[in-house]
């Protein structure tokens, strides 16, 4: 029984945990065994909290006993290391916060230990969510469990990485122009990017606020549902926060899509996309169609334009928020200069790496006077576009299907020496951050022997119609129950 | 391809402008890629924005008023325990004045 712990999901455990056929402590250290044993391999933490995690197991076993637990009491997962952890080093793979601890925690670690959450570590990501293959770590990169040569995408391709592997039941990453389902899809598992403003992001180390959002990774789309219940909600901390009636997403999780109306965006199965992928998701749609969905090829013709749209907001958002790492109040400060301007120049050139520096330079450009009409304005004035085509297309379809990723899983070094190519993993996935818009991946089949995502996308604070359609394809098809071997 | 040029001079401003140290060897990285990127931007000259209005982020919040109540801020001690030079209460830096 232990040893098959943790290949369970969330909900499987909790079954078992409120049954009393096992405590958190036991599904704990089932846990940090099954990361002994595969994670030298995976590398998907970049710090390893057993002791936290034994504390914080020990406390759920009381709640538990004492009958004031939730679901996801006494169930551990991986926090990508870009989410403050209060006492908890908080590095988001820079040596410029390599020695960072925060005096405070995220407003959605703060929700997650008062349901009696068990943080196992930190996942490993690309230097400050800068990265579609978690290549640009400054530690080292972590390896899809699908084939330990490939990627697992990024940035949250730690967390991504430890549930496929099985090292965490489930995981919290961000998502900033695909940082959460690119890697979902290429490991094999659940991730959804919520509604701009659903989730609180105080305490998410900041990359391009406009677009940054925090959400769950997991198993299957129950455990996503689970999660976003206890993530999901108004926190006056964070200015673009949502205030909303609040829903249980588990309502959703219903089998009956008839007559829901499915989009099917050509432009995101032409050029750039690997065939392949392409063949998986015309077969899911067929599996919609048959589970009575009314699927219907459509237009969204600006499609073409967001990446150059992203490329340009996201690095300038960026320039401006890593403003902050001046070596003054925390992180790296290199003293070693003769006055403040050196050391600040020292401070940022030994602290940042090679991509977070490129998207400074890009945004710095874009900001600067004489090219912000040219650049940012102009961006922001097409995202204004993309945007309305979404709100169009979604007063007649309830949801868009499209892949997640243009290809699977890529090998380790194949894209890094060129930052356009890997720019273009994220074409997918970005115009859901421009739109704001909730965006799930779901495993739907495999290409190359490695898995293949499926995106779908719906309107603003629509999760529960993701859901919906995600939990019915789920429950038709068996890819979910597919594991890597390791 | 090379439609859109950068010089060295011109990456050296950018990164002077802020204060982000930069190696030769950088420069000479940087100025390749970043033509290449920003050329590929120019595919937004297509797209016509004469009556466009910025969407400057994807939320529909604005204007939150709240009583302003003091609270307590995070304790000192806390604040200052990342510093990478203090002294007393405060932040040292480098003099800024010369």
């Amino acid at each position: 029984m232990s040893q098959d712990i943790h290949n369970l999901t969330i909900h499987e455990i909790r079954d078992l945990i409120s049954n009393r056929k096992v405590s958190s402590v036991e599904v704990t250290d089932a846990l940090i065994s099954r990361a002994k044993s595969v994670e030298s391999r995976i590398k998907s933490f970049v710090s390893i909290t057993s002791e936290l995690a034994i504390k914080q197991a020990e406390l759920a076993d009381k709640s538990i006993a004492n009958g004031t637990d939730s679901v996801l009491t006494g169930i551990p997962l991986q926090l990508k290391d870009n989410l403050c952890t209060k006492g908890v080093h908080t590095t988001c793979c820079s040596r410029m916060l390599e020695d960072f601890v925060p005096p405070y925690n995220a407003t959605i670690v703060e929700r997650l230990y008062k349901n009696g959450a068990v943080v196992l570590g930190k996942g490993n990501m690309d230097e400050f969510a800068m990265g579609s293959s978690t290549e640009n770590s400054a530690f080292f990169p972590t390896h899809n469990p699908w084939d330990l040569d490939r990627v697992p995408g990024g940035s949250s391709g730690g967390p991504a990485a430890a549930v496929a592997a099985r090292e965490a039941i489930y995981s919290i990453g961000s998502d900033t122009g695909g940082s959460i389902r690119q890697p979902a899809s290429l490991c094999g598992i659940v991730g959804l990017k919520p509604t701009y403003g659903l989730v609180s992001r105080y305490g998410l180390i900041a990359f391009a606020s406009s677009l940054d959002q925090i959400g769950p990774m997991t198993l299957d789309v129950r455990d996503c549902a689970i999660v976003l219940n206890a993530i999901a909600g108004y926190d006056e901390k964070d200015s673009t926060s949502i205030e909303r009636r609040t829903l249980d997403y588990t309502q959703a999780l219903s089998t009956d899509i008839k007559g829901l109306r499915i989009g099917v965006p050509k432009e995101y199965y032409n050029k750039g996309i690997d065939p392949k992928v392409s063949q998986v998701l015309r077969t899911a749609l067929d599996k919609f169609s048959e589970l009575g969905a009314i699927v219907e090829e459509m237009s969204l013709p600006h499609t073409e334009y967001a990446l150059a749209v992203y490329y340009i907001l996201a690095p300038s958002e960026a320039s401006s928020n890593l403003a902050r790492y001046d070596g003054v109040k925390y992180g790296l400060s290199e003293s070693n200069a003769d006055s403040m301007w050196e050391a600040m120049e020292k401070t940022k050139q030994q602290g940042f790496g090679p991509e977070v520096k490129r998207r400074i330079m890009l945004g710095t450009y874009a900001l600067s006077s004489g090219y912000y009409d040219a650049y940012y304005l102009k961006a922001q004035k097409v995202r204004t576009i993309i945007r309305e085509e979404f709100r169009e297309a979604f007063e007649k379809y309830d949801a868009l299907i499209t892949p997640t990723s243009p290809t699977t899983a890529f090998k380790i070094g194949e894209k890094i020496e060129n930052p356009a190519h890997m720019y273009s993993s994220d074409i997918c996935t970005i115009p859901a951050n421009i739109a704001g818009i909730p965006a799930l991946s779901l495993p739907c089949g495999f290409a190359n022997d490695l898995p293949v995502g499926m995106q779908i996308m719906a309107k603003p604070l629509a999760e529960d119609t993701l859901l919906n359609l995600a939990y019915s394809y789920e429950n038709a098809t068996d890819w979910n129950n597919k594991r890597p071997k390791l | 391809m090379a439609l859109f040029e950068l010089k060295s001079e011109d990456v050296h401003q950018i990164a002077q402008l802020y204060r982000l140290g930069i190696t030769e060897d950088e420069i000479e990285q940087f100025r390749g890629q970043l033509a290449q990127i920003l050329e590929s931007f120019q595919i937004l000259n297509n797209v016509d924005t004469e009556t466009i209005y910025p969407t400057e982020h994807s939320g529909n919040v604005s204007n939150i008023m709240r009583e302003d109540e003091p609270k307590s801020p995070l304790d000192k001690e806390d604040i200052l325990s990342n510093a990478p030079l203090k002294e007393n209460d405060f932040f040292r830096v480098k003099a800024v004045l010369e």
